[in-house]
């Protein structure tokens, strides 16, 4: 069996192959006729052999056994042989390859050869694959060759001296001198690939750099040469001589004038001349001025200068081509930060790349149009992304959404614009907004009572309208709720408008029709369900006219969710449903809820996840915590009023007689009082549906836990409840807690509790105090202990002490029987400008802490 | 510095791949796809010529059925490389006298020639079409 005459034969017969199938046996064929041509040794096929092989190579099928073939084909004396059998190795082996070692040597040998020709072989494949050993053993022999007279050999010497300084920055030594002699070469190539070399060496080593800073003045007249001399043939591209190079100085001396006043001083001329004289009709020009543009913003450039250069992005933008204006945008992009003022005048034409055909022109564009917003254009700048958001991209929407709401909260001129702002963007993209935007503008409206109606209202009359927008639908349920007797008091809009009056049946319609929406959802339906509860309370408080009716309506619809398949809104409808019935508590456990912490909205940082405290793991703590039924102390309770383990607490706190409760909805129509406990304790259930539009936070919170604390004491019970958010009772523990650390003003206290239920586990409860009158901040408590104990500790309540404030952290250690707890603590923190950190021991629990032996 | 230089047709049939980083096999084929697949379905008129992709960025040019790729820094001047690609194509096309498809097919070794005097260790090594072309010829001679 022998393979096809030659390349060009083996090349048609692939061609002609009909099928993937017939492609590949052709090609094994070959590759095997290959393989026994190689065993023969047969120097004269193998020039033939190796040409078929790189092209089987090319089609993606392997070909690494020719390796060695092309390594005997470079030893060849043959010019073409050579030849071939380095781009064999350039194409079969890369630098991560042990076989490459062989290669050494005969690079070394065509360094030295005495046909141009040859070295200039050697030189191509030492660029392009050298490996570090490589580097480390030819770097002598590219040094030699960058002295060489041939421009031929200089200019694949500097490449490879650049592939050497990659490899091995150390040998950048090596070639400073030679690099200098190659700034004064007056042939193109040679000074492209020796300015190319320095910018490598510059950016790798800052003392190098200050060295090649003699060189500006250099650099400026080459520049000045080509920006000057007329039409060179040679180099001539579209009417601009060697724009390559050009670029190529103008990074060299954003380099160099980078932090040097001198240096920069020096280029400024030259930076004005190119940026004024540059014909930016073409490509070639544009790519110059681009580069001149990155230099002047980089360097110490007078500010004249600078406006110019932004100036020259602004005018960009206009292009009609998109690569430039895509390059336009990115480097705003990169200004924008350092230099919004001059940014800030090509505002309009930014905004109009908004509405451009390229999306990652209109995305680059609306990135920065939200860097621009200030005080000062909050209104122009908003109006506009409102209108395009319209029309924007569904994939821009839910980061529009959030820019333009947190512009809105950052320079909002009044708290009327900033209500309306993000009243249009749940209207216009209300299935787009982060849970983060919707529990901001809440919180923004229970803490702005002069707009409670007018935003009620508004949300009424966006509900009527349009009921598919997730979000507003959301918003708009949960703010009727709340301040369903505010919209029903009435008032005045003031702009004139007229407005309807909205009744009691009104609000209750807008609700059924929600849930009757074909946009319904169970979030959703989480919140009707709680909003209708809310609002039998309202129309109690005012006693509106229809109340009875509208309160049957509510009755009706709870009850007929009472069996609803999912659990979280049977549980909602079944316990709202049986708390009607209980007027004293139902008015206080559905009162108007305390405004939450007004804070920044920062997005998906983990300290706004937090208080919505849904974290499974705070589970069995919260159980191991209250397990202990003589000491429930409301201090554990504060962060822990967490959801899935309601039973749980619920079970703990009425001792062996909870232990009956199975499961929320057989307690819930089975024995009443508990049940009704139940409810209250669920209605407190941080949910994502109640708790996270409010986000409630941990203060209000842990009033909550403390007023269910009287709620479910009998005498709470009896008497009328007024779960006014008290503080939480004090501890009444018994509970004995051990000083562990108290220096540099900082005081950690731990105190440590077991259950006999489960002996060997401790849970350690440790308290923070800034004993000095400083605020101690970025506090990191590290604890280890013996290897046969194991730890888990929670995150710290807040990693800042105020004077005055305690903070918290939990851990839980278990340990054998019988076992001495120790610990090890790591504690750094910062006090006014000093950074502390410590280390301690501590051993002074109590020895029979994890039981007995 | 150019991390690879692809040029495929419109089929996603490579016909030329240089790689100035050492990627393995697999990653070779992995990047010959993907970048076919991110370059192919853009639109000539309304799209710019530079992709991100992955920590770089694409430069690429259509000529005829040719897509010319060079994956580069993402802080080099994409103008400058359109360029560079169009001389490394205006040059292949005074070598081939009209280039077209088939002449990267059968002369792919004579391809990889050029692409070395333009091209060297990830960076442009000579800009003179006049240059490469003498050099080309001699290296003719001499076969």
């Amino acid at each position: 069996m022998s393979g096809h005459y030659n390349l060009k034969a083996l090349i048609k017969a692939i061609r002609s192959c009909k099928t993937l199938a017939d492609e590949r046996s052709v090609i094994q064929k070959e590759s095997a006729a290959i393989r026994t041509s190689f065993k023969e040794e047969d120097s004269f096929a193998r020039h033939n052999n190796i040409a078929k092989l790189l092209y089987i190579h090319m089609l993606g099928y392997p070909a690494h056994f020719g390796q060695i073939e092309c390594l005997k084909l470079v030893a060849s004396p043959r010019f073409a042989d050579k030849r071939l059998g380095y781009l064999g190795i350039m194409l079969l082996l890369d630098e991560n390859q042990e076989v490459l070692t062989l290669v050494t040597n005969s690079l070394k040998n065509d360094m030295n050869h005495s046909n141009m020709y040859a070295v200039g072989l050697a030189l191509c494949t030492f660029a392009n694959i050298s490996s570090e050993e490589m580097s480390r053993d030819l770097a002598n022999e590219i040094e030699k060759l960058l002295g060489s007279s041939n421009t031929y050999i200089r200019k694949k010497a500097a490449l490879c001296a650049l592939r050497v300084i990659r490899r091995v920055p150390d040998l950048m030594d090596h070639f400073t001198n030679k690099a200098k002699a190659l700034l004064q070469d007056r042939n193109h190539g040679v000074l492209l690939t020796g300015i190319t070399l320095i910018t490598e060496m510059c950016e790798l080593d800052d003392k190098i750099c200050d060295e090649f800073r003699k060189a500006t003045g250099l650099l400026v007249k080459h520049l000045k040469n080509l920006v000057t001399t007329g039409y060179s043939a040679e180099h001539d591209v579209l009417g601009i001589t060697d724009p390559f190079l050009q670029t190529k100085i103008l990074r060299l001396l954003r380099l160099l004038g980078r932090g040097d006043a001198t240096a920069s001083e020096t280029m400024n001329d030259i930076l004005a001349q190119v940026a004024t004289n540059t014909d930016s009709t073409k490509n070639v020009g544009n790519a110059i001025l681009y580069e001149t543009v990155l230099t002047v913003l980089d360097i110490e450039a007078d500010s004249g200068l600078r406006v110019m250069a932004i100036n020259i992005l602004g005018k960009f933008l206009t292009n009609r081509d998109n690569n430039i204006r895509y390059v336009a945008l990115n480097t705003l992009n990169k200004v924008v930060a350092m230099d919004t003022n001059a940014v800030q005048r090509h505002r309009n034409t930014i905004l109009d790349c908004l509405r451009d055909g390229d999306i990652s022109i209109r995305r680059r564009a609306l990135e920065l149009s939200y860097a621009l917003v200030n005080e000062g254009n909050v209104r122009v700048m908003t109006r506009e992304l409102l209108s395009f958001l319209e029309v924007a991209d569904n994939e821009f929407k839910l980061g529009m959404t959030t820019q333009i709401c947190l512009g809105a909260e950052r320079f909002a001129p009044n708290k009327r614009w900033q209500i309306d702002t993000v009243l249009r963007v749940l209207k216009l993209a209300g299935n787009y907004v982060r849970e983060e935007i919707l529990s901001s503008f809440i919180r923004l409206t229970c803490h702005t009572p002069e707009l409670q109606f007018y935003t009620a209202q508004r949300l009424y009359a966006a509900l009527s309208s349009d009921l598919s927008q997730e979000s507003l639908t959301l918003a708009a349920v949960w703010i009727i709720g709340e301040f369903g007797d505010v919209l029903l008091q009435g008032g005045t809009i003031d702009d004139g408008e007229e407005v309807k009056q909205v009744s009691d049946s009104d609000l209750i319609d807008i609700l059924e029709l929600v849930l009757n929406s074909p946009y319904i959802n169970t979030l959703i339906r989480q919140f009707v369900l709680t909003a209708i509860s809310k609002l039998s309370v309202r129309f109690a408080e005012l006693s509106t006219p229809n109340q009875s009716t509208q309160q049957d309506r509510i009755a009706e619809i709870l009850a007929s969710f009472s069996s609803n398949l999912e659990l979280e809104i049977q549980q909602r409808a079944v316990e709202f449903g049986s708390l009607f019935g209980k007027n004293e508590i139902k008015m206080g456990v559905l009162e108007r809820m305390p405004p939450p912490e007004i804070r920044a909205t920062i997005m998906g940082t983990v300290s706004e996840r937090r208080s919505v405290g849904s974290t499974r793991t705070d589970k069995d703590t919260v159980v191991d915590l209250i397990g202990d039924d003589s000491a429930p102390t409301s201090a554990t309770l504060n962060g822990a009023s967490s959801g899935p383990s309601t039973q749980d607490l619920l079970a703990d706190i009425f001792g062996s007689g909870g232990s009956d409760l199975t499961s929320p909805t057989t307690s819930a129509t089975s024995a009443p009082t508990r049940s009704a406990a139940a409810d209250i304790m669920s209605l407190f259930d941080p949910s994502p549906a109640v708790a996270s539009p409010a986000a409630a936070p941990a203060p209000s919170s842990s009033g909550a836990s403390g007023s269910l604390f009287d709620l479910v004491t009998p005498s709470g019970l009896a008497s009328s409840p007024a779960p006014a958010p008290t503080p939480a009772a004090p501890p009444k523990t018994q509970l004995q807690s051990y000083t562990a650390y108290d220096k540099n003003s900082l005081k950690i206290t731990l105190t440590p509790k077991t259950s006999p239920a489960q002996p060997g586990v401790v849970q350690i409860l440790a308290r923070f105090v800034a004993s000095g009158g400083e605020k101690i901040e970025n506090v990191n408590f590290q604890v280890a202990v013996p290897k046969t104990q194991q730890l888990q500790m929670q995150a710290m309540s807040n990693t800042d002490v105020s004077p005055g404030g305690v903070e918290t952290q939990q851990m839980r250690i278990h340990a054998p029987a019988g076992a001495a707890i120790r610990l090890r603590m790591r504690i750094t923190f910062s006090k006014g400008s000093q950074n502390v950190t410590d280390q301690q021991d501590f051993a002074g629990f109590p020895a029979d802490l994890t039981g007995a032996k | 510095m150019i991390k690879f230089i692809l040029v495929q047709n419109r089929q996603g049939k490579t016909r030329l791949s240089k790689w100035y980083h050492p990627y393995d096999d697999d990653e070779k084929v992995r990047l010959r796809g993907e970048v076919h697949r991110l370059i192919a379905p853009r639109d000539q008129k309304y799209q710019s010529n530079f992709v991100e992709f992955r920590n770089d960025k694409i430069v690429y040019r259509r000529y005829a059925g040719l897509f010319f790729c060079v994956c580069v820094d993402s802080n080099d001047n994409e103008l400058a490389y359109l360029e560079a690609i169009h001389l490394f194509v205006e040059v292949l096309d005074a070598f081939f006298q009209n280039v077209c498809e088939l002449d990267l097919v059968f002369s792919f070794y004579k391809v990889y020639a050029i692409l070395d005097e333009v091209f060297l260790a990830g960076e442009i090594e000579e800009t003179s079409k006049q240059v490469v072309l003498d050099r080309l010829d001699y290296l003719e001679k001499l076969e």
